[in-house]
């Protein structure tokens, strides 16, 4: 009777055991109360106030929620998050879950692959940017690389463009996570019950028509997991931007992270800083939510 | 699983060349970093990104480790390398001491209401950190933490035991309660059940969280950028100034010796235990 | 005043009822098996002694002396689990030593005592190996060893054999039974298995639905259950419980039952059959409730028996199972089974001559589930 788990003698211990248990969690449940919960009230009350360099508490309503939404930075900012969001969260999950089916082949040497596409994730941000700046760098990388071979014509400084430079960004970011998705769809392969797919070939079904009406559908919960932590870190993207191009050339790579810091920290224009991290937060809880909510209340059967 | 491509051989074939393809393209960065951060800068910029060194030399090393001009001055990325030492290790030892016993609490002696608290615990795994960065600078300030390396630690402790905890408790959720309840029998109280019965249980589950938080922790930038001065920056911060840095001639070969400094730590990690590394991605799938 | 003494003890989460009032006494030295289909309340029951579960109103005494307040600890109780609950982390004789480590029990007293249980249950050979390494059976010795340090005025057992393969359960269960009479410490045992509940209690409580359904030696609880569900859960194959109509018959009250061909079998149930006044009871929709080892053929039927039956009956299925046949029939529209000695010769599709032992059937209230005669 797995409901009788609850309360192992709860009670009956009496004085300071009995409230041993919410003693040790208590600190925990302050931290969070206060440092997650309570600055977000603040930050929350700090974007409807005419905050600059420093915090001021007088409220102006909605004018920094309106300035924000004229700024033509912001506008590029989201543009490129929605540009970037979805080109990243769409390769990743196509080129996973390609690299996790053809691994998923009964390939020898299968963890030493498994290891190499898997092992940027392990990297900083910072030195994922690093790499990929002087690769994209068309004085030194790339282009450079191939005019030397000869290939005189060839062009690619997508980095210095301002049209194309958020699509570097993309570039970079699927190199260091796709590997991620790879392993979560892998995974996913690995919990469909072989005995299935025996019936499925059986039945008659081609390799192709195996993983698109038996396979992949199965896949689902792997896909919501890796789409949730993929969106996630698109709208949290910060470090990548940082080291990569820096928001530049000029603002064309500026995405809601990096506007958030420049606006609160060096443009000392706090409020209209901390209305596009509200922003930030909903749109993630506007994600996030739902697919607790989903889990929480799967796990309870 | 699929017989079809297994007996064809060509198949077979284009299926290892597709593999291999992939395995460049994921080591080409590390391969470019590796080879030019051992060339003079000569041999970089006069187009030979993807060559082996001519002439080999470790100078870059040296000078991205203890010569480089990094803030204001030149030492070199090694204080900012024993920064991020110092900040890693007491957060992941906190973080992790506090998820374990806050797993155990919540599985073992929840109380009414501790499934809300968990939840309430856990949707700090998901908020942007931006929303908090104000009144954390402002917070840490008021603490006499400010600028300082302990500033460091307690930012990453307060926002890593959301995912500690998250860690213990799905981990304690399948360590068998009857355990407990003979343990209790036997006349162990709270913290001995902990000790004598949890804690050496909890090899695997403590190894993936541990790992998990010095990756995340030693990779940070977003805090170090914000909340540290010029003597506690950790070691990303650091070498993204060394790369930005727009005074003088850009010595990619320093860069690359300095960001493959930066990221031997967690590669080393990767390497050694990515068994554990990968399930902590995974089970960390709630999470983000 | 009983040794363990359940006064009125209930249990809710909430508002969720798991246990309604429960009133049972134990003598020393007995076996009590509580036993029942999941959910049934009877491991709350076992943990609320135990003093993992508080009581939520209600008292629980050992020797007189109320349990509620005390601590699993101080109880002198000794629990062994289903899944054994050793500590995967220590060797067996760590397992052992643990409990005494906590009562404070000196080294040399410790060893002592574990050379004393390892002989008696025959784990000497690994005292130094971890859990893991063990079998079923061994873990289950360890887990009992365990327990028998303690010197327990009161032993639990919560499922304990329901991990183990058939062959090593039976084993295992007559070893427990050697234990109480060599010992004979008072034990109070949960199962689901209704075979184990009859083999190894001196009295057992049959629960259902959070409530004691009957309390009862095994004889009692076998032979005289009290209301449908006991009749249905204990014994197996189950007893077949029929729709049957009352009759007035020529020499008293008559049971019928309809075949499947709506012709009507009619079964005396009369004075040497029961106490019970049925006279009034004409036309009345009644169960008829009657094992499978009293509807039998003719030389299977006890020779004892003041009132044997006899009808003709199609039969549907024949399963011999070595010792004994298994025949199915329908009656009252639903199966019955009937147990034949092995070399009847009842065949399938051919009708075939039951016994009835009237003696041993009884009579159910299709509304209230309670026995009636």
């Amino acid at each position: 009777m797995p409901s009788s788990l609850h309360n192992p003698g709860k009670s009956i211990r009496g004085g300071v055991q009995d409230f041993l248990p919410r003693l040790v969690l208590s600190p925990t449940i302050a931290l969070t109360l206060v440092f997650t919960y309570g600055f977000i009230l603040f930050t929350t009350y700090l974007s409807f106030s005419n905050s600059g360099m420093l915090p001021s508490y007088d409220l102006v309503g909605w004018a920094n929620y309106t300035r924000l939404f004229k700024l033509r930075a912001w506008s590029i900012a989201t543009t490129n998050l929605l540009i970037f969001g979805v080109l990243y969260i769409g390769i990743c999950a196509v080129l996973g879950l390609l690299l996790a089916i053809l691994l998923d082949q009964r390939i020898r040497a299968e963890g030493f692959i498994r290891t190499v596409y898997l092992y940027p994730m392990a990297l900083s941000f910072i030195v994922t940017g690093v790499a990929w700046k002087w690769i994209l760098d068309p004085g030194i990388g790339l282009e450079a690389v191939m005019h030397d071979w000869g290939f005189t014509s060839f062009q690619f400084r997508w980095i210095k463009d301002r049209d194309m430079a958020i699509y570097t960004i993309v570039i970079a970011a699927v190199w260091q996570t796709s590997g991620f998705v790879m392993a979560t769809f892998l995974a996913g392969l690995r919990g469909i019950d072989r005995e299935m797919l025996h019936a499925a070939e059986v039945d008659g079904a081609s390799t192709f028509a195996l993983y698109r009406r038996i396979v992949i559908p199965q896949l689902r919960p792997a896909f919501l997991s890796a789409f949730v932590v993929l969106a996630h870190m698109a709208i949290k993207s910060y470090d990548l931007v940082i080291a990569l191009t820096n928001g530049g050339p000029g603002i064309s790579t500026e995405m809601p992270a990096t506007f958030m810091y420049s606006y609160t920290f060096t443009r000392n224009q706090m409020g209209v800083g901390a209305a596009s991290a509200e922003i930030m937060l909903l749109t993630i809880v506007a994600i996030i939510v739902p697919y607790l909510w989903s889990e929480l209340r799967g796990n309870k059967q | 699983m699929s017989t079809a491509t297994r007996s064809n051989p060509w198949g077979r074939l284009a299926l290892y060349l597709v593999l291999g393809l992939f395995c460049i393209y994921y080591l080409t960065p590390l391969y470019v970093m590796l080879i030019n951060s051992f060339k003079p800068l000569g041999e970089i910029t006069s187009g030979g990104m993807v060559a082996l060194p001519q002439d080999w030399t470790s100078e870059p090393w040296q000078k991205a480790w203890s010569e480089a001009q990094v803030g204001v001055e030149a030492t070199g990325l090694r204080p900012y390398f024993i920064n991020s030492f110092l900040m890693v290790i007491p957060a992941v030892a906190i973080t992790t001491i506090l998820g374990a016993l806050n797993g155990y609490v919540l599985t073992k002696w929840s109380f009414r209401g501790s499934t809300l608290i968990f939840g309430f615990i856990l949707f700090g795994c998901f908020i942007p950190f931006q929303v908090v960065l104000i009144p954390m600078a402002r917070t840490l300030g008021l603490l006499g933490l400010a600028g300082s390396v302990p500033g460091l630690v307690f930012v990453h402790v307060v926002y890593g035991i959301s995912f500690s905890t998250l860690y213990f408790r799905n981990y304690y959720t399948s360590f068998p309660t009857e355990l407990v309840r003979a343990a209790q029998i036997d006349g162990a109280g709270f913290f001995t059940i902990f000790w004598r019965i949890m804690l050496p249980s909890s090899g695997p589950i403590a190894v993936v969280c541990v790992i998990w938080l010095f990756t995340n922790i030693w990779n940070d930038f977003l805090f170090g950028a914000s909340f540290s001065d010029f003597d506690s920056q950790p070691m990303t911060v650091a070498l993204n100034n060394l790369v930005q840095s727009s005074t003088g001639v850009k010595e990619y070969n320093v860069h690359f010796a300095g960001a493959i400094i930066a990221a031997l730590p967690t590669l080393l990690v990767y390497v050694v235990a990515g068994r554990f590394f990968v399930r902590g991605l995974m089970s960390g799938s709630v999470k983000g | 005043m009983s040794f363990l003494d359940i006064e009125n003890a209930t249990k809710s989460y909430g508002a969720a009822r798991v246990l309604n009032e429960t009133n049972i006494s134990v003598e020393e030295g007995e076996f009590l098996v509580l036993v029942g289909p999941s959910g049934c309340g009877k491991s709350t029951l076992l943990n609320m002694i135990a003093g993992l579960e508080t009581v939520t109103s209600g008292e629980i005494r050992i020797r007189g002396k109320r349990m509620n307040e005390v601590k699993p600890a101080e109880r002198n109780i000794a629990m062994v689990f289903q899944s054994y609950a050793l500590y995967p982390n220590m060797t067996v004789r760590g397992n052992i030593s643990f409990g005494m480590e906590m009562q404070g029990v000196p080294k040399p007293e410790r060893e002592k005592k574990i050379a004393e249980v390892a002989d008696l249950l025959q784990i000497k050979p690994f005292l130094d190996r971890k859990p893991g390494q063990l079998s079923g059976g061994q873990r289950q010795r360890v887990a009992m060893g365990r327990a028998l340090t303690r010197d327990p005025d009161l032993f639990l057992f919560d499922e304990p054999l329901s991990n183990l393969d058939a062959k090593l359960r039976v084993d295992m269960r007559t070893e427990i039974k050697k234990l109480h009479q060599k010992l004979g410490t008072t034990i109070v045992y949960v199962t689901h298995d209704q075979i184990e509940a009859l083999t190894l209690s001196t009295r057992i409580a049959v629960m259902f639905g959070g409530d004691v359904q009957q309390l009862g030696t095994p004889d009692e609880i076998y032979n005289n259950p009290v209301n449908m569900f006991v009749a249905g859960f204990m014994g197996s194959p189950s007893m077949n419980l029929l729709a049957a109509t009352l009759r007035q018959g020529a020499d008293g009250m008559e049971v019928e039952l309809a075949r499947p061909d709506a012709s009507k079998v009619r079964l005396p149930f009369s004075a040497a059959t029961t106490q019970a006044d049925l006279s009034d009871m004409d036309g009345r929709e009644v169960v008829f409730g009657i094992r499978p080892e009293a509807l039998t053929d003719s030389e299977g039927a006890t020779p004892a028996s003041q009132a044997i039956h006899y009808a003709d009956i199609l039969v549907d299925v024949v399963e011999p199972a070595g010792s004994d046949t298994f025949v199915t029939v329908t009656l009252g529209g639903k199966d019955a089974i009937g147990r034949l000695r092995a070399n009847a010769k009842a065949v399938a599709g051919k009708t075939f001559t039951f016994a009835f032992d009237m003696e041993k059937a009884m009579l159910f209230d299709p509304e209230t589930q309670q026995r009636i005669a």
